[in-house]
């Protein structure tokens, strides 16, 4: 049995090495590849905060990459168009920046998820899942009859947006930026599980009287972690959206939101690096089970079935012979 | 006299036909046990809900040193010092004695909006949360998973917590359920000291820990108080005894 910290070390590394081999070897496919891995890990990081520790089932979590994505369509769709976003009040124009994308993707997503936390906050279990479920369809929708961003058809981008003093063009570049991106934000779920804010939080999903009684209100650190677990989801909507060069009401769909919560089944709950994991086990099985049948979704199915029934701690669980997350 | 820490005045409150709080006025000063007994279905735990903020009193009111505090919500009276426990065990199982106690201690400090310090490090929550775990005698426990403490330990790590928040007061709902006789008579201890600290309201079916504490004990029955007073008062009470204490006993 590997420690889950040994575990965690070596699951980064190989993402990193993979990629950095492929570079060499010129298989730029399999960079494309662990670049889509790294940002589905992402987005199911963000979700691992709100669902692993603070209990909050949510099945809207497209709602985040929708909008991440659709932040870059549209800032990028205006710049390459060269058509201001707005004119008044007061001129906003498109852009290519990465980083002024991932600023307007994350704050919107704060926003989304303040409001959509605000609201689905006042229930609990089946009717927190449903609610988070009925704002993704509803954003899906929308995105869909708003024709003037492609509607059903997307928005294409036709050059990869721009990151100060690195060459986006070049797959390995691109997917370090992204791994970068990830690091940073495991180290930051590393620091919230250790912290006041995390013990607090890890406790109103246990037993939210007892919180109460102390004199928090468990509500606030649910809706705070509901944010920050917004905001990442929604940065990796619009790397994903990046990666692509193209996005489509399917990022808002309600199958989106039920692959993050896959990738953190799979992987493991609450674990640091359970999506990481959970999310590199996906993107190989559709790659590899892809190439054999259009319906590999049927063995994802029962390897998700085998997990939730045998392995309740998932992948790492598995791993480390640890049923659940103790720290 | 002094004033009440804690006092109900006239409380009311009706389930359908049922009254489950029937003019309920009880005083708990600084330094008292007081104890609440009465037969199953007496009301005892509707009344502490009532207090803790749990349930609205259909009327009445509710005051907390003075402050009338009956449209406060549970976490108001929480941070205006009402210190609970629970009757069962309201622990995160999932994690350690000493997390437990941490949150007792973040409440305390009154943020738990830091994000990036870990916890552990944190000597001021440390000191607090070690304090009331040496306390409750649970100090070697500390980093065993709440999960396997023993249900005695359990009701010491709960007293525990409801320590780190130096209360007013304490409400207490059956502390010694399903303590041995030895665990109880620890615990009798305990609380015997505490009382200096802040009075306690005790919710008890044990008697000889309830005659063994209290400084005064109010009866309940069908929602009703039908006697307050020292021990030997209820001991003597004809009424008591007929309503409650039964013939036997």
């Amino acid at each position: 049995m590997i420690r889950e910290r040994n575990l965690n070390a070596l699951v980064l590394i190989l993402l990193f090495t993979v990629p950095i081999w492929a570079f060499f070897n010129d298989q730029p496919f399999t960079i494309t590849l662990a670049t889509r891995a790294v940002i589905f890990a992402l987005a199911a990081v963000g979700l691992n905060i709100c669902l692993g520790l603070g209990g909050l089932v949510s099945f809207g979590h497209a709602v985040f990459f929708g909008i991440g994505g659709y932040a870059m369509g549209i800032l990028a769709h205006h710049a390459q168009t060269y058509t201001p976003l707005m004119e008044a009040p007061f001129l906003i124009e498109g852009t290519k920046s990465m980083p002024v994308i991932w600023l307007v993707a994350m704050i919107t997503s704060a926003f989304a998820a303040l409001f959509i936390g605000m609201l689905s906050l006042r229930t609990a279990g089946v009717y927190f899942i449903m609610i988070t479920l009925a704002f993704g369809q509803m954003l899906y929708f929308f995105s869909i009859s708003w024709t003037s961003y492609g509607g059903e058809d997307g928005l294409s981008i036709y050059v990869r947006n721009e990151f100060p003093g690195i060459n986006t063009l070049v797959p390995v570049n691109f997917f370090i930026i992204c791994f970068v991106i990830l690091c940073l934000v495991v180290a930051l779920n590393a620091f919230i599980k250790k912290s006041p804010f995390g013990l607090a939080l890890n406790s109103a999903r246990q037993v939210p009287q007892r919180v109460l009684t102390v004199g928090l209100n468990p509500t606030h650190l649910k809706l705070v972690a509901f944010v920050i677990s917004g905001v990442i989801t929604g940065l990796a909507g619009a790397l994903f959206a990046d990666l692509n060069r193209f996005v489509s009401p399917t990022m808002f769909s309600w199958q989106t939101s039920g692959e993050i919560m896959i990738f953190i089944i799979l992987g493991g709950v609450a674990r640091l690096c359970g999506p990481i994991i959970g999310a590199v086990t996906f993107v190989m099985l559709e790659h590899f089970l892809g190439g054999i049948s259009d319906f590999w979704h049927i063995y994802l199915g029962i390897l998700l079935l085998v997990i939730v029934l045998f392995a309740p701690g998932g992948l790492v669980g598995l791993i480390t012979g640890r049923g659940i997350s103790h720290d | 006299m002094t004033d009440p820490i804690l006092a109900t005045h006239n409380l009311h409150k009706s389930f359908a036909a049922l009254k489950a709080t029937d003019d309920v006025s009880i005083n708990l000063y600084p330094g008292e046990i007081h104890a609440i007994i009465g037969p199953n279905g007496a009301g005892k735990s509707t009344l502490i809900s009532q207090i803790c903020g749990e349930l609205k009193p259909n009327s009445g009111r509710i005051e907390l040193l003075g402050q009338d505090v009956t449209l406060a919500n549970t976490l108001a009276r929480a941070k205006a010092g009402i210190g609970r426990t629970f009757q069962i065990s309201a622990l995160a199982m999932e994690d350690t004695v000493l997390q437990n106690v941490m949150l007792g201690a973040i409440g305390a400090c009154g943020s738990p909006w830091r994000f990036f310090k870990p916890i552990l490090s944190d000597t001021r929550l440390r000191n607090i949360a070690i304090e009331a775990l040496v306390r409750v005698g649970l100090q070697s426990q500390m980093s065993t998973l709440t999960s396997e403490l023993s249900h005695g330990q359990r009701r010491q790590l709960e007293v525990a917590v409801a320590l780190t928040l130096k209360p007013k007061a304490f409400i207490m709902d059956e502390p010694m359920a399903g303590l041995g006789a030895e665990g109880s008579k620890v615990l009798t201890k305990f609380l015997d000291n505490l009382r200096g600290e802040a009075p306690i309201l005790l919710v008890e079916h044990d008697m000889n820990a309830v005659f063994a504490l209290a400084d005064r004990i109010s009866v309940l029955v069908y929602g009703k108080i039908i006697e307050t007073g020292t021990v030997a008062t209820i001991r003597s009470s004809k009424a008591v005894r007929e309503a409650y204490l039964g013939d036997g006993e």
